[in-house]
């Protein structure tokens, strides 16, 4: 998991859909292995383009109604959004300049 | 530059860490950004590594193996070396962020990956049925009816062994002849509890929270249909992890890494492998452990005969480096 603000089914419009910024949720477990590893590389994505992008969390297991809604099957599942929209979907844990290369048109 | 890189941070690697460390070679150990503890990491119970008799967690293990290996002097990079070069006394270890490593011997510890099926939700039930090891997760399945994929002697490994647990095991494949040795395929066959399914191919495992069956399609016919079943057991092979050393060091006929009957030495001078990306038979976390071991004595060994002025100037500029 990462040391990003956790976001929640309660707090989802308003954090993410209602958001100006551009935002990209981590879905995450703690039973998640692979989401432990990719947390650090999301901290850092988030620190090095804090202007462009804001990188929040949601636990999958507490949050169901959001995980549901956007039919998270595998986790870690990273989703960018804009304007209340999904724009961009990655899943699986990732080094991180593949993930930056995924990432590329919102970080720039 | 370093004495001593190992690369891989399963079972083979820490060990090779832990015994390098000790000999005060202070190894650098390039862990992987986002599969560092290996395979070990996504599974759960762990009831077949000696020493923990109630088992152990995956992941709880392979914490373990790291705090040993950091314990007496490993440097652990979370990042993924994407290309070496091995010739000569210095070895060339270039990573992911663009940095690069220069050390004296390298151990190769990458170890191997399951080959999957490529279904959609095989990922998505993977620890919920779906699994890629019987002598891991089968005490699981007791009194379960499990399909195990496959043709090879893997397979048939896989399917005699589970029937310990479960009360049927399907083995689906999709010829009708096995490429399973005889006396493989003559055990399975043997085997009450299995029973074939030919000419059949898995084209989806069904389940929302856990498998609860495969969805088949006929080789022959194209006729589909449901098998409900558990537990899915793939084993359709490994694949050793080698990508990194194609032209640089000899494999063998199985792929994996050839070394010197049970070294780890390569044809190439100070450059070692160990666990499962030597290991097309046994691949166990206990196995790869001893393995490493082996690969770290080998490297001691190899380094100790050097000629001295390589090994001062591997500890000065790694002293110049700390300053």
């Amino acid at each position: 998991m990462s040391a990003a603000r956790a976001v929640t089914d309660a707090t989802f419009e308003a954090d993410v859909l209602k958001s100006e910024k551009t935002i990209l949720v981590d879905f995450w477990a703690a039973w998640c292995g692979p989401c432990r590893a990719v947390g650090p590389i999301l901290d850092q994505i988030a620190q090095e383009h804090s202007d462009k992008i804001e990188i929040v969390k949601l636990n999958v297991d507490e949050n169901p109604q959001t995980a549901a809604k956007y039919q998270i099957t595998s986790i870690p599942a990273m989703k960018v959004y804009q304007g209340g929209q999904v724009v961009k979907t990655v899943i699986g844990a990732k080094p991180k300049p593949a993930l930056e290369a995924d990432l590329a048109a919102y970080l720039a | 530059m370093r004495q001593i890189i190992i690369i891989g941070s399963g079972p083979a690697g820490y060990t090779a860490a832990i015994y390098a460390a000790r000999a005060n070679l202070k190894p650098l150990l390039i862990a992987s950004s986002v599969e560092a503890g290996g395979e070990l990491m996504n599974t759960t119970d762990v009831e077949n590594f000696p020493g923990f008799p109630e088992g152990i967690q995956g992941p709880e293990l392979m914490m373990q193996l790291q705090t040993q290996a950091e314990r007496f002097g490993t440097e652990l990079v979370l990042d993924d070396v994407t290309s070496v070069e091995l010739t000569g006394d210095v070895k060339t270890v270039t990573l992911g962020s663009g940095a690069t490593h220069k050390a004296l011997s390298v151990i190769f510890a990458t170890g191997s990956a399951y080959r999957k099926l490529g279904l959609p939700d095989e990922e998505r039930l993977s620890g919920h049925g779906v699994s890629w090891c019987a002598t891991c997760d089968g005490f699981f399945f007791k009194e379960k009816t499990i399909a195990v994929v496959g043709g090879g002697d893997s397979a048939m490994e896989e399917a005699t062994f589970l029937t310990r647990f479960a009360t049927k095991v399907y083995v689906i494949h999709r010829k009708d002849t096995l490429r399973a040795s005889k006396i493989m395929q003559e055990r399975a066959f043997s085997n009450e509890k299995i029973e074939f399914v030919w000419n059949s191919e898995v084209i989806g495992v069904d389940g929302a929270d856990a498998v609860t069956g495969v969805r088949l399609r006929d080789t022959v016919t194209g006729a589909e249909r449901a098998l409900p079943v558990q537990g899915l057991f793939i084993a359709i092979g490994n694949d050793p992890r080698v990508h990194l050393v194609h032209g640089q060091l000899d494999l063998t006929p199985e792929g994996t890494i050839a070394v010197a009957g049970r070294t780890s030495k390569t044809a190439v001078p100070g450059v070692f492998a160990a666990g499962d990306v030597i290991d097309p038979t046994y691949r166990q976390a206990v196995t790869a452990a001893a393995s490493g071991t082996v690969a770290a004595l080998d490297a001691e060994h190899y380094l100790a005969n050097l000629p001295k002025s390589l090994l001062a100037d591997a500890s000065e500029r790694e002293l110049t480096t700390i300053a």
